[in-house]
């Protein structure tokens, strides 16, 4: 593809700039090797890129659409052009199952038989669990205790197609803690297990693994934006926990140097309010799950627990690739507070009919707060394009909207796992 | 004052034809005071080497009762720079070798070179870092360097023979070798694995190779130290010491080491 030098694409690790690396324990560095090869190999095999381009094809159902959001653009945006990459419409609804698929083949290819993943909001778990159905492969979640009973229903469809839900009590109880327990487990069962990590974080060669097989987000995205209206946008934006829907997208755009790129990390109650998940915003470098990167952090050196109405971006840390691209100034990076995530998420079913992942509904509250600045800085609207990454539907989060937007009786609301 | 080391006590050991023993506590657990007064009945009771933890709110190499103990440690308010108080009270009144076993972040937060010089000042003798591997640990190699402190890498069953090299080339005082592929934690008995791991280390040209993971009794500290160095325990302790204070600690310690 971009072969030149000043090209930020293809990026291989295991340093993004000072980020990256692998910081982690000796005893799994085998099993780091041997992934590493894995997957170089793979990648230089035409047999495997076939395989995965079918799987997306015949099973994921890529490419997923990108769509207009003309009414939401009326409504929100003052006009400004916004489109939808539409990861929603994925099987199991999001972009997760890309890197899902992609990881479990190369888990056979290795021989093992056993997964195990982390998940917070449960897309990464039920896409793992889809995965490993698929494949014939054992498989086994951490959850966070906190996110089981966020996401109930999401536990129960993990169980359905297969997997074992482990409940991780210890900690935050969230995502960070289902990373700690899943490496423990990693650790003991190194042989017969990998561990398919959800996001474009972790010690080499995860960050440019996981964005490898998310890249396919992005290529597509820019191939239809050109179809559909001749040219480039003039920005892309994506919600930012791990960053693995926003590496995949970013990506097809890095080297387009008149393209922006907004990455909206979870502000929760607010930046201020200590109540976050804003990484980049207000973390400093640190180390923690096998990379370098930006890290919430106490002036000890220990990971602060995060905050965000959305499960799947409350974690305190992020890929160090993102990290390398925000120091540059590649990508921008700003926090969306809950109350902004829910009022884009509201608008979006009205408007446009799609009920977004809260996770993607940071994005769209991003891409509002973009389209509004575009038009104070005197952008015409019709002149400018914003494409979104949906990157996932919101069918998992409805009984927590539900009681976000007051729609739940009083006992219901107090039990939203028992709807 | 001088400080003493781990290779000089694990020397010692030797010349008295015995492994050397190992005992890791959580710092601040229950409460600083404590925990020195419970090194220092390691110490009185034949433990050659002390290991105090950094509680750390994210320790994937540790299991139930470490993780517990060093959130509670945590809970109670224990701050990283309450290490170097709790290796000097710990030095001022034993003749003990005094390690510091540490997730690197803290120390990254802190900053290595001044980690290191105000660890070294309190009379420490080295680090223990199990997650750190020799690839990332230059800053780490420059400050124990200016510092003359021990660097103890790990080496574990799945670790290739040019690993096990580079990782003992790397280290100083001694090589902690993982008896087995899991986090911490009392174990019946010793892994198979831990002897072939033991001849890995000394086939690389480590003068001492010390086992830890997953030994808790007399007979494995005696089962172990006919191949190894050194015994490193430290969840039985830690629960002896959740359990029964630090006169628990002290019987334990002197079971370990064959004086009671």
């Amino acid at each position: 593809m971009n072969a030149s030098d000043d090209s930020l694409k293809h990026a291989s690790g295991p340093y993004f700039g000072q980020y990256g690396g692998r910081w982690m324990p000796e005893s799994l560095m085998a099993a780091m090797d041997q992934l590493t090869q894995t997957f170089e190999d793979a990648k230089a095999d035409p047999a495997f890129i076939e395989e995965v381009k079918e799987l997306n094809r015949n099973y994921s159902g890529r490419p997923s659409l990108l769509t207009e959001a003309k009414r939401f653009s009326a409504q929100a945006c003052g006009g400004v052009r916004i489109f939808l990459k539409r990861e929603d419409l994925n099987h199991t609804g999001s972009h997760k199952i890309n890197n899902v698929l992609g990881q479990a083949l190369l888990a056979k290819r290795m021989g093992k038989t056993r997964i195990i993943a982390e998940t917070g909001a449960g897309q990464h778990g039920v896409a793992s669990a889809t995965a490993a159905a698929l494949m014939g492969l054992e498989c086994v979640v951490y959850m966070g205790a906190e996110d089981t009973r966020r996401q109930a229903l999401n536990v129960a469809r993990m169980q359905l197609l297969g997997a074992t839900v482990i409940p991780v009590t210890v900690g935050s109880q969230t995502l960070k803690d289902a990373i700690n327990e899943a490496l423990r487990d990693w650790v003991a069962n190194v042989d017969n297990t990998h561990y398919l990590l959800g996001t474009a974080a972790g010690g080499h060669p995860f960050p440019a693994m996981v964005r490898y097989f998310h890249q396919v987000i992005g290529e597509e995205a820019r191939e239809q934006v050109l179809a559909q209206t001749g040219r480039l946008p003039d920005a892309v934006t994506a919600c930012i926990g791990g960053g693995s829907n926003a590496i995949g997208i970013f990506h097809g755009f890095l080297d387009d140097k008149e393209v922006e790129l907004y990455g909206y990390e979870a502000g929760g109650d607010g930046v201020d309010t200590g109540r976050h998940a804003a990484t980049i915003t207000l973390g400093k470098p640190g180390v923690l799950h096998g990379a370098k990167s930006y890290l919430m952090q106490d002036d000890d050196g220990q990971t602060i627990e995060s905050h965000s109405i959305s499960a799947g971006l409350d974690y305190p840390g992020v890929g160090p690739e993102h990290s390398y691209l925000a120091d540059i100034g590649r990508v921008h990076y700003e926090p969306v507070t809950d109350t902004e995530a829910m009022d884009a998420f509201k608008i979006l079913c009205r408007t446009e009919g799609i009920l977004p992942a809260i996770e993607s509904a940071h994005a769209l509250a991003g891409t509002i707060r973009l389209a509004q600045r575009k038009l104070a800085e005197g952008a015409k609207p019709e002149d400018t394009i914003i494409i979104a990454n949906l990157s996932g539907r919101g069918d998992k989060d409805v009984s927590t909207a539900a009681q976000w937007f007051g729609m739940l009786e009083d006992d219901a609301a107090n039990t939203p796992e028992g709807n | 004052m001088s400080r003493v080391t781990s290779a000089e006590k694990i020397a010692a050991a030797r010349a008295e034809g015995r492994p050397a023993l190992i005992g890791y506590l959580p710092a601040g657990f229950p409460d600083v005071e404590t925990s020195i007064e419970a090194a220092v009945a390691l110490a009185e009771n034949g433990v050659d080497v002390i290991e105090m933890g950094i509680p750390y709110s994210d320790p994937v190499m540790d299991g139930a009762v470490i993780q517990e103990a060093t959130v509670q440690a945590l809970a109670n308010g224990f701050r990283v720079s309450q290490i170097f108080d709790i290796v000097r009270g710990i030095t001022q009144r034993t003749n003990a070798a005094v390690m510091v076993m540490t997730y690197w972040n803290p120390v990254l937060s802190l900053g290595v070179d001044e980690f290191a010089r105000r660890f070294a000042e309190a009379g420490g003798a080295g680090l223990i870092t199990p997650d750190l591997v020799p690839d990332e640990a230059d800053e780490w190699f420059a400050a124990s360097e200016k510092y003359d402190l021990e660097r103890v890498f790990l080496i574990a069953p799945s670790s290739a023979e040019a690993r096990v090299k580079r990782t003992v080339e790397a280290s100083s005082g001694f090589v902690y070798c993982v008896s087995l592929m899991g986090v911490t934690g009392a174990r019946s008995e010793v892994s198979s694995a831990a002897q072939a791991v033991v001849d890995a280390a000394h086939g690389a040209g480590a003068e001492n190779a010390c086992v830890g993971l997953g030994v808790s009794r007399r007979e494995h500290v005696q089962e172990i130290g006919s191949y190894a160095d050194g015994v490193i325990v430290g969840t039985a302790l830690v629960a002896a010491l959740r359990d029964g204070g630090v006169p628990a600690v002290g019987r334990l310690a002197a079971a370990l080491s064959g004086r009671a």
